[in-house]
Order: C-alpha cells, then structure tokens, then sequence
C-alpha cells in the first residue's frame, strides 16, 4: 500500500476542506470494506485518506410524513434495524442479500453506493474501461453488463441497494465544493457510464462529499427487490431487480422497476413499467414485464444467461412487491 | 429513463438551513448533540496524520491499553498481529470476504484488515483470544466438542463470529443459524461441524 | 521379531472411540501458531513481485527504485534477463522491507521489460490447441474381450469399437469435462526463517517436516543437519505444501544476508497463481450398454492441462472405478501458459470420477432406468482385490446403507421426470470410488519416564486432520491410559523421520510406528512389572492405568509404580514402519465409497442448491472416528465447492488469472452445504485389515453424484464442472445436446 496522510474531520466543512488541501488525490473513507483492499492491490492509491465516521451529522435515520433521511456515514445494520424504513422490504431485502454480519457492520450506506465495480479486469489492474472496454469484450465476461454496454463501460454498477432506492425515488444530498454548497440530486442521476478512464462511476467532483440520503415516504408502495446469487455469503448477485409498485384495486396502477447488475449503472426499466401498469399482478403477467425488460438486453459473447436471469428478477420482484410468491429459490 | 422525481427545491438553491429544518432533522438533531455543525476547521497541521513517518497511537485492546507505533496504513489486523502478537484473527483475504480476521470493534463484528489502525483510537477491541484462558468461552468449548475445526486456520474467526451471531441471537434454531453465519470461509469443510456446534451454545444457553 | 496386533474387535477401550482433538482449544481460541504467526524482534517483511504476464521473455529488470525506498533492507531478483516465463506471477524480485506495506510499495518501483510472446490458456478448446501447437498425445491403452492377449491395430479396433457399439442396446455419446481448480490454502505459502549462528531455523507451512530441511540446505551451501524445519500448525495444504520452494529459500538468505529474521508469506493472488493447482479433463465417450445397463465397450478421448508442462488426467484411471471388458482410452495433454499443477487430494480420481460415472448414469437416463441399478450392474467389472473380500461385495453393502439413509427408492425418478414445484425440480445421484491409504514411512521415539510420563516424537506433521489426536489414542489404547497422558510431540524435522503428509498415509504410518513402539515399550516394562510381581510377563496386561495380570486385577502395579521400576533413565524404545515390506497386522490398503447427492434446481435460474448427501465410507480400522468423520464432512464440502462453484478462471487474451482474489473465486458457505450424512463402515473384517487413510478418498465422488443429481432433476446433462447458473441455463436452453 502507498504511504499516506490520514485525517478524521469531525463535520462536514473540515471534511471538504481536507478533501480540497489534496484535490484528487483524496479518497474517502467510510467502512473502508471496499477502498482498503483496493489501497492493497495499489488500484487506487490516495495521497491522502479522509475518514469521515468521525463526522456525527452524517449518521442516523430520520422520519417525518415526507419520508426518512438518511446519513450517508449509516452502517447497513443500523439500517437494518431502523423501525423507519419497514416501509421498505426492498432495501431490508438488498442489505439482508449482502449476507455477511462484518459487511453489514462495517459497510455503509454512502460506501455501498460510492463502491468501485467488481469487474475483474478493473481488480485486476488493466483500468476501469480495461484498455476501452477490448479486453471485456473479447475476454471473460459473464458477470458483465447486457444493457448500456455499448461504450466502453462494460462493468455492472456493484450497488446492491441502489436498484431500491432509485425505484423508491431516493434522492442523494451531496456537499462541496464550497463549505456552503450542497445539491440536492435524483439518485438516478448520480450514477453515470465512464466514457473515459479519467471518469468515475458516479458525478461527485473529488472534493464532494454524499451526506444523506432522502426516501420519499412509501405511501402504501408495495416494494421488494430480487436478487439471483450463485450462493450464500457477501459475494454480489449475478442479477437483480427492484419494483416499487402502487395499486389502483387490484390493478397496477404506478410502477417503478429498476435492474441491478445488468448495466454500468442501476438501470431503470421503462419497458418493464409499461408491461406492467394497469395489469393485475400474477405470475404470468410479473413474466411478461420481466420479457419486456429484457427485449432490448445486448448481452456480450459470453453472458447471454444473464438476460434471463434478468427476466426471471423481475418477474420475481413484482410478484414480491405484490406479496406473492416466486415459485423459485 | 424515468421522470425526474420533483425535487424538494430547486437543486441549486437548496439550502443547507432548510435541508436541517426538513427532511434533515435527525440529522441536526445528532450535529447539535456533538456540537455545532459548522465550525471552522481545526488547524490543519494538528489533526492531518502523516503516512512519511510512523505515529504513537493507543489501543484498548481485550481491556488493556497499549501504546503502539504504527504507519497511517498499518491496518488493525498488522497492528494486532505485529505490534500485540495476538495472532488468533488471520490475514486470508484482502477484504472482507473470508472473515478469518473478525474482532470485536465496540462490540461490533468487524474485520480487523478493512480498518486502519489509527482509526481504531478510543475504540473497545476484543480479539477471539479473550474468549480463550482458563476458563473459555462457550464458543470455542463447543467447537471442540464437535471438531468444528481441521487445519483451523479460519477457525478463530468464525469462533468470533458465532460468538457475534449468537449474542445477537441467542436462541437461534439451526435454519437461522444457516442463513446467518455465511460470512466466514472454510476450505477444509467444517461448516457441519460449525452448525453442530452454534447448536450447542444456544441448548447450554451461553 | 516382535507381534504387533490391535485389540480385538469391539475390545478396544480407547481406540475407535470418541475424543476431543488434544490442541482443539488452542486452535479454537487463537493459541495456535502457524508459520504465519511466528513473530520475531526485529523481523524484515518479503515480499514478491510476479510477472503480469502469462508468456513472455524477460528483456531487462531495474530494480534500483525499490532499493531507494524508505524502509527496504533487501532487494533480490530471482530471474535473469533472457529467462522465458510461463504463467501469470512467477516470482521476479524479492523486497524484505521493515514493514509490509514498504515492500509492498517497494515493489511497484521496480521496472521490468518483457518481450511478449504467445499466450494460450484454452485448456477446454482442443482444435485450438492443436492450431497452437499446444496438443500432444499422452497415451492410451486398449482391452478387448475377443483378444485378451492380443493389441489391435488402429483400424482393427475401429472395427471393432464399431462392431460393439452397434451390437449394444443403447449407446451414450457424452461429453463431460472439470475445470482446473486451485488449493486454495487459507494459510498461504511461506515461512518465516531465523538464523541461529550457522543454523537455519525455517518455520514452514508444510505437509512434509521431515523432508524439507534437505531442499533449504543444498541452496544455502550448507548441510540439512543445520537445518530444522518446524511447523506446529499448518493452515491447509491439500497437496500443494510438500517444497520448501524458491521464495522460501529466498527468505533464508535474505535473512542471513540481513542478520534478520524473515517473513515471507504469498499474498492470496500469488497463492492462487503460483502455488498450485488442480489438472483440468474434458472427454468425449462412446459408450455402450446392453438392455440392463451394463456397459460393453467404452471409447473415450480425454484432454486437460496441468500447466506448461502439458499433462491432465492421466488415462490409467479412465472410465473410473469400472472395468469393462472392452474399451479404448486416448489421452491428449495440452500446454498452457498457467501456474504448474501440484497434488490435490486425491490426484487424478475426482475429475475421472466427474468425467465417466456420469456417463453411466447417462446410460441409465438413456433407457429410462434407475441409476442405482446400472451401478449395480456393473458391479462385476470393478477390480476385485481388496483384502478379505472384493470391491464388489463392500460397494455393494455401501449402496445398500446409502440407499436407505436418503431414501433412494422412494425418491428416485426418471431422469427429467420428477414433479416440478414452481420453476423449481429435484433429483438423485450416486457414484463411487476408490483409493489406495496404505501408511507412509513412519519411525518415532517413545519415552517413558520414570515418573509414569509419556511422550513420542516424530517428524511428522497435522494438516488438520487430527493426527496428534490419533497417535494419543495409539499410544493411550496400548498403555491402558487415557488420552491426556501422552505427549505427542510432532512438527520438527529434528525429531525422527515421518513421511510427509500426502496420498491419505499419514495415519497409517503413525499408527504403525506409535503401536510397534508402545507395544515393544509395554513389553519391556511389563518384564520389570512381572519380577517384581513374580509372575509371567505374558500374563500381563495394561488396562485402566494399571499393568496387571490378565484376569487377576490384585496381581497388579499402578501406571507410576510401574514406570518407577525403570530407575533414573526413561525407556526410549524406536518404532519403525517402513512402507512396502509386504502385509502388515496394523494396516492395510484399499478402500471403497459410495456417495449419494439430492439436490433442487431452479429451471429459471440455473441456481442448484443442495439438499441432502450421503456418504458412505471404509477406512479399515477407525482410530479416531470423531476427527475421521470430520475429514469426510469435509471432503464432500469440498467437493461441494468444485461441483457448484470453483473454477480457475484465465483470460483468454492475457492469460490473466481473473478470479484471484477470494471474492471473486466461488467457494460455498455455511448456507451452501445443506443435510450431510457420514457413514463410516466398519464392519469386523474391514476392522480386522488394519488402518486405512481416509483423507481423499471421500472427496472423489461428490463431482459425478451431484452432476448425476442435477441430471435427474433436469433431464439434461450440464457438462462440464462446476456446474454454475450460467452452464446450467445453457444446458437448459441446448435441451441436452452438445
């Protein structure tokens, strides 16, 4: 690991003052489960290391009739133990999917969002694009992406809450530059596709800071996400799906469906949404908008599996949404 | 792509004072309990820790405090391992996908090689050797009783984390053991044994 | 010459029965020190840099930056320009730096120039590798029911491969394959070496004590009696640890050059990379049966990989466990530019196990049968030898038992038959195997001393099987003591040789040579005891902590009194096993097991998960059944792990080594494992051959009996290992065809 100077501000302002000092060559820490081991393999290698667990205002849920504020610096069991966000099932379910008790304790809800993908071309020293997206292409990739694969980017986004969140209308308060500054964004428009290797995975300048989280109040929104994994454990689902579905009666009447795992960011499925809007939910039409998200998957040499796994996410995380069962694992 | 939801405010104009005053309230609520929530910085020079030459830290660690020197990128696991020889919790993987490193962090299950030492000041660490001396802790009694162990190489953390998971759970049935304790890898296969042994704990009711 | 014997069946009062492993609680409680864990004042950390490329000529290395950073006291390059290299990691420079992340850092300043050269790592694509040049033949053999004596001509056994086939009820054309796998050691390679003067202390994680001092010495320009090697503890080795290896003799002389003790330990990556791994087969059959599923000629050619070297799977063992009466067998070995294959449990047997009983389960799917009575059938072809009585008879005893603990008859149905509840179905599968376990060398040192202490000393070594354990319970049993009052003292080349720790002979060595030496030991004492007591010493026997008269407890001496005739001097008797001086009473060879898998599959996911497994095993004579049932638990879990999810996994451009972190090379988890059930078949004449080992043979079946499973469950064959979500659903989506 290089050598680095370490600082613990303990508020908001210090922290975007310590992150300016060293503009891009810092890096934040929160839970530090992904970014240590990243220092290890010399992948990303900061000249300074921010640790903001220090910072008391970045931690903590919050509930009012508008929805539930989180801070970014929360751990995923703290979130996993708030009474605030029962009306979620889809984020309990996505922390409750990362199935290591370490993770859950150490891992935070900024870092979850703010993690570098698991592409093995990156881990393994060849760049985030891995020399312009060639070597996914022609190499080994059936954890890769099936959608928005057309650039360079050809990695999945790692987020396992992200898909939740964005269906449920998550928006994502960032900090700085300026002491002052802060934006207030749609969380989907935080996450961007790479098209170069000087980009990241998401719009925050290196001297931002994610503070909270905002999750507007479900309202009777049934909600769950779906995920496929191979096995037990932490490791990252080989596809996955979140539904945030309002009913009018028994028919559909609002829905939001977003993939994870499928694309270089969580990927809203407007295909998906329309299958299944105005429609009663039962196995064949979940199936349906399942087909439907799928239809325009530009899978890769070797991941064609993952558009069906794509579908069958889907499928099940709308028959979840509705409280019905999966009829699979 | 979707709608955009409506924003709150016009991202721009968003201000701080508001955000606090809305939505943010819990979090002013925990700024005001740690003090102000804007201050100005500290002089930078007094709290900027530097990576050129090792730092004096102290490290409450199985309820003795030690003084350590370690670099800013020494993690928790070399300063245990290097500093204190408390060897019991493994380097194994980079992160925290094998759990063989799991301590206790203010009495919370963590992996000690995702941490940074000198993160750790002020902090309570309990290491699997405090669950050992003359009179062991039921976990690792326990897994002896069931040779929940062959190379034992992965065994002190699991031992720490069957420890975590059942004073979190201390009446789990063996379902909820399975679906709880996938956090730690074995290669020589004792995950049987384990189970057997979890099992054990909860029946003694320790 | 002295009787060695074991009690008689169901006698024993020790042996056989359950004890707590005698260093459970230091393990268990962070106590134990592996080679990891051996810390030293003033300790320099190494580290090494690989190469990032798979194939390539080295043009120049500078290592001169890494010699400039802070913190670095040594810098050694261990290749020199010129040198080819033929996998991702080899070693290039050695850094010893004062801390790891010096090294570490140290290292990226180095600055290496490579001339590139061709790359292929496609084990799987044999007319690539033919393109390649990387295909050559390795072998074959023939055996022909119409000519037993007589080899025929290429074009004759075409003929009459054709002639077979075409007689037989039923013909299977498959294809089965298994991917390389690695060790996978949760310690990695490595040592942390100290010099004493001139003398090399190694502590090195290592399957072999006894044999490695040798392999530091020759390099260092010294003599393997300045060399001990010790390792209390070592953290997995499954085959790969029997070297002391190049980088571990660059930390002794690095640590002699520095006058520091050295800690040189792979990172995970270089473990994966460098550190060993299992060969890779794929194979193409022809096989055929008549109407009851018996098979009368078989025609395979397999290919796979150990490396650069070529090799794979050798041939001897295809189709596995079965005989029949007419086959053919081709062998190709492909070239790679990966990290060379060491052992793995069990060499050759799994992946010949994977890539043939499934064959004959496709022939039992192909007539629509029961699986369990085509392996029945085919009983008779299984080679008949085995002690007192065949391979036939015990499997078929061992199908019988498994067949009742998972319910096979009540269960079983049709290949792609079963009821399917939602997208999810079920289904059953078996396979057996064999393996040899006769006991290594094996000489140790008893004591005892006056004061009724008991001790025994061999370089012998515990990969976590037990085997401090099983020589307690050895020497316990003999002594009439209990357990906790025998010192085992094992882990130093310097106490007499014991062979070193692979191909499942350890516990048959260190039976042998702790029973000899405490039987001959007895039998001295029991000359003392005897006058002393004025009766004769064949009356004798020790039992309860007492050496008594056989059938007169009066007549008798404690333990101690006993021990206190010795005088000032311990008795120090050597026992001494040598491997391959025809039948011994202690131990024997040759084992069988079958296995049992019922596992679910979701149709819409590719996802198995498993349900139940069973596994039936002998092992001649158990001496620690608590720590032996253990090794089976284990050996299906591991076998779990390269059904379902493990695999080496190279870039095909590069030949990177993609998944060689542990997040990203798939092992299973607590969750993962499901209902497991041990058998362990200890009939009296299984009892009566003596010990067995058992470390491999348990992990050879679990492969095919899951593959087999998932076939019945889906009604197509998933061809190649592990069977992972995405080649389920290909299998799926192809409906069974190739």
């Amino acid at each position: 690991m290089k050598a680095f100077d370490y600082v613990a501000p303990d508020h908001e302002a210090e922290a975007l003052e310590m992150l300016a000092a060293e503009p891009g060559g810092s890096e934040i820490l929160a839970g530090g489960t992904d970014l240590i081991g990243l220092m290890k393999q010399m992948i990303v290698t900061p000249d300074r290391v921010v640790n903001i667990m220090e910072i008391p205002t970045l931690k903590g849920v919050s509930a009012d009739s508008q929805g539930v504020t989180i801070g970014a610096a929360t751990t995923l069991d703290e979130l996993l133990a708030a009474p605030e966000l029962e009306q979620f099932p889809a984020v309990k379910q996505a922390i409750r999917g990362i199935n290591s008790m370490q993770l859950q304790n150490q891992g935070t809800l900024g870092g979850e969002l703010c993690q570098r993908p698991r592409c093995w071309y990156f881990r393994n020293g060849y760049g985030l694009l891995a020399q312009g997206g060639r070597l996914v292409a022609e190499g080994d990739n059936r954890y890769h992406a099936i959608f928005g694969n057309a650039g360079p980017a050809k990695f999945v986004h790692p987020s396992r809450l992200a898909p939740a969140l964005v269906a449920l209308g998550a928006q994502v308060r960032i900090a700085g530059p300026g002491e002052a500054d802060e934006t207030l964004l749609p969380l989907e428009t935080f996450f961007r596709t790479p098209r170069h290797e000087g980009q990241r995975e998401h719009v925050l300048a290196p001297n931002q800071l994610v503070t909270h989280i905002h999750l507007p109040a479900a309202e009777g929104k049934g909600n769950a996400t779906y995920e496929v994994r191979h096995g037990e454990g932490p490791d990252y689902p080989l596809a996955s799906a979140a539904a945030a579905l309002r009913f009018n009666g028994s028919r559909v009447s609002e829905a939001q469906i977003v993939l994870g795992h499928v694309a270089p960011t969580p990927w809203y499925s407007l295909d998906a949404v329309n299958a299944i809007v105005g429609q009663e939910v039962n196995y064949d039409t979940a199936r349906a908008a399942g087909e439907a998200a799928v239809a325009a998957a530009t899978p890769l040499s070797g991941n064609e599996y993952k558009v069906q796994l794509a579908r069958t996410a889907v499928q099940r995380a709308i028959l979840l949404a509705a409280g019905l069962e999966t009829g699979g694992f | 792509m979707k709608d955009p939801v409506p924003l709150p405010r016009p991202n721009a104009g968003f201000s701080r004072r508001a955000f606090l005053k809305g939505s943010g309230a819990a979090a002013a609520a925990s700024a005001v309990a740690a003090g102000p929530g804007l201050v100005e910085a500290a002089d930078e020079t007094s709290k900027v820790v530097s990576g050129k030459a090792p730092t004096k830290i102290k490290l409450n660690v199985n309820g003795q405090t030690h003084d350590l020197e370690v670099e800013t990128r020494t993690t928790l696991l070399d300063a245990l391992r290097y500093q204190l020889d408390l060897t019991g919790a493994k380097p194994v993987s980079i992160d925290e996908t094998s759990g063989a490193c799991s301590v206790f962090v203010d009495d919370k299950l963590v992996s000690a090689n995702t941490m940074f030492a000198v993160a750790c000041k002020g902090k309570k660490i309990r290491t699997v050797e405090s669950l050992g001396g003359k009179q062991p802790d039921a976990v690792p009694v326990a897994f002896v009783h069931h040779d929940a162990m062959q190379c034992g190489f992965c065994t002190p953390g699991f031992v720490v984390a069957v420890r975590a998971f059942l004073d979190k759970n201390p009446n789990a049935n063996e379902q909820q053991i399975r679906e709880g304790l996938n956090s730690n890898i074995c290669r020589c296969g004792t995950y049987a044994n384990v189970i057997q042994a979890a099992l054990e704990v909860v029946k003694g009711g320790k | 010459m002295a009787e060695y014997s074991w009690p008689k069946y169901h006698a024993a009062t020790v042996l056989g029965k359950d004890h707590d492993r005698i260093d459970g609680l230091e393990k268990a409680t962070g106590a134990a020190k592996y080679s990891y864990d051996i810390n030293r004042k003033g300790m320099l950390f190494a580290k090494l840099l690989g190469c990032p490329h798979a194939h390539c000529r080295i043009k120049a290395i500078d290592a001169s930056g890494a010699e400039k950073m802070p913190g670095v006291r040594a810098v050694k390059t261990m290749k020199e320009p010129g040198n080819e290299i033929r996998w991702q990691g080899d070693a290039i420079v050695c850094v010893a730096a004062d801390t790891e992340g010096a090294a570490a850092e140290a290292l990226k300043k180095i600055k290496v120039e490579y001339e590139m050269l061709d790359v292929f790592v496609d084990d799987e694509d044999l007319a690539a590798a033919e393109k390649a040049g990387r295909a050559k033949p390795a072998g074959g053999n023939t055996q022909w029911e119409v000519e037993p004596d007589d080899d025929l001509d290429d074009e004759q056994a075409d003929a009459e491969i054709d002639r077979l086939l075409k007689t037989a009820e039923v013909v299977v054309d498959g294809y089965y394959g298994i991917n390389v796998i690695t060790h996978m050691c949760l310690e990695p390679h490595g040592s942390t070496c100290e010099w004493n003067g001139s003398k090399l202390t190694a502590h090195l994680s290592t399957q072999n004590v006894s044999g490695t001092a040798g392999q530091f010495a020759d390099p260092l320009g010294i003599t393997a009696d300045d060399v001990e090697v010790h390792c209390d503890f070592i953290g997995g080795g499954f085959g790969s640890k029997f070297a002391a290896d190049t980088w571990g003799v660059m930390a002794a002389q690095i640590s002699r050059e520095t006058g520091r003790p050295v800690k040189l330990m792979l990172d995970r990556d270089q473990e994966l990379k460098v550190a060993g791994a299992r060969p890779s087969g794929y194979l193409k059959a022809r096989v055929g049966a008549d109407k009851d599923g018996v098979v009368t000629v078989w025609d395979s050619h397999h290919w796979g990989t150990s490396g650069p070297k070529g090799g794979g799977v050798s041939q001897t063992v295809i189709p596995y466990v079965f005989d029949p009466k007419n086959r053919r067998r081709k062998q190709t070995a492909i070239a790679t530019d990966t990290g060379p294959d060491r052992a793995w449990r069990a060499p050759n047997h799994p992946q010949a196990c994977a890539m043939t009983q499934t064959a004959y389960d496709d022939i039992a799917a192909k007539l629509g049968i029961d699986s369990y009575d085509v392996f029945l059938r085919n009983l008779p072809s299984v080679s008949p030898k085995k002690g007192a009585h065949s391979m036939a008879d015990t499997y078929r005893e061992q199908m019988e038992i498994g067949a009742k603990l998972i319910d096979w008859k009540a269960k079983w149905h049709p290949h792609g038959k079963g009821k399917a509840e939602g997208s999810i179905v079920t289904g059953l599968g078996m396979a057996l195997h064999t393996w040899g376990g006769g006991g290594h060398s094996s000489t140790c040192l008893l004591k005892i001393h006056p004061d009724g202490g008991v001790e025994t000393s061999l370089g012998s070594q515990d990969l976590g099987t037990g085997t401090r354990t099983a020589i307690a319970i050895v020497v316990a049993e003999t002594f009439g003591l209990p357990v906790s009052a025998v010192k085992v003292n094992i882990g130093s080349s310097k106490y007499p040789v014991s062979g070193p720790s692979g191909g499942s002979t350890t516990i048959g060595g260190v039976s042998e040579s702790n029973r000899r030496a405490a039987q001959d030991a007895l039998r001295q004492l029991s000359e003392k005891v005897a006058k002393k007591l004025g009766v004769d010493a064949g009356s004798l026997v020790a039992k309860d902590g007492r050496i008594q008269v056989a059938d007169n407890p009066d007549k008798s001496l404690s333990w101690k009194e006993a021990c206190s005739l010795l005088g000032m001097a311990p008795l120090e008797v050597q026992g001494k096993f040598e491997r391959g001086r025809g039948e011994s009473p202690l131990s024997s060879s040759q084992v069988g097991g079958v296995q049992m898998a019922e596992v679910a599959v979701d149709r819409d996911t590719g996802v198995i998960k498993m349900k139940k497994f069973v596994a039936v095993q002998d092992m001649g004579l158990i001496v620690s059944p608590r720590t032996a049932e253990s090794q089976i638990y284990g050996a299906v879990i591991m076998g779990i792990a390269y059904a379902l999810f493990e695999e080496r996994i190279m870039d095909p451009k590069t030949g990177a080594f993609l998944n060689c972190e542990l997040a990203d090379y798939k092992l299973p988890r607590l969750g993962d494992i499901g209902e497991i059930v041990v058998e362990m078949y200890e009939p009296k004449d299984e009892y009566e051959r003596g010990v067995v080992g058992l470390g491999e043979p348990p992990v050879i079946s679990p492969g095919a009996a899951i593959s087999n499973a998932v076939c019945n469950a889906l009604g197509v064959r998933v061809p190649v290992l592990p069977m992972i979500p995405k080649r389920v659903l290909d299998a799926i989506a192809k409906g069974g065809k190739a």
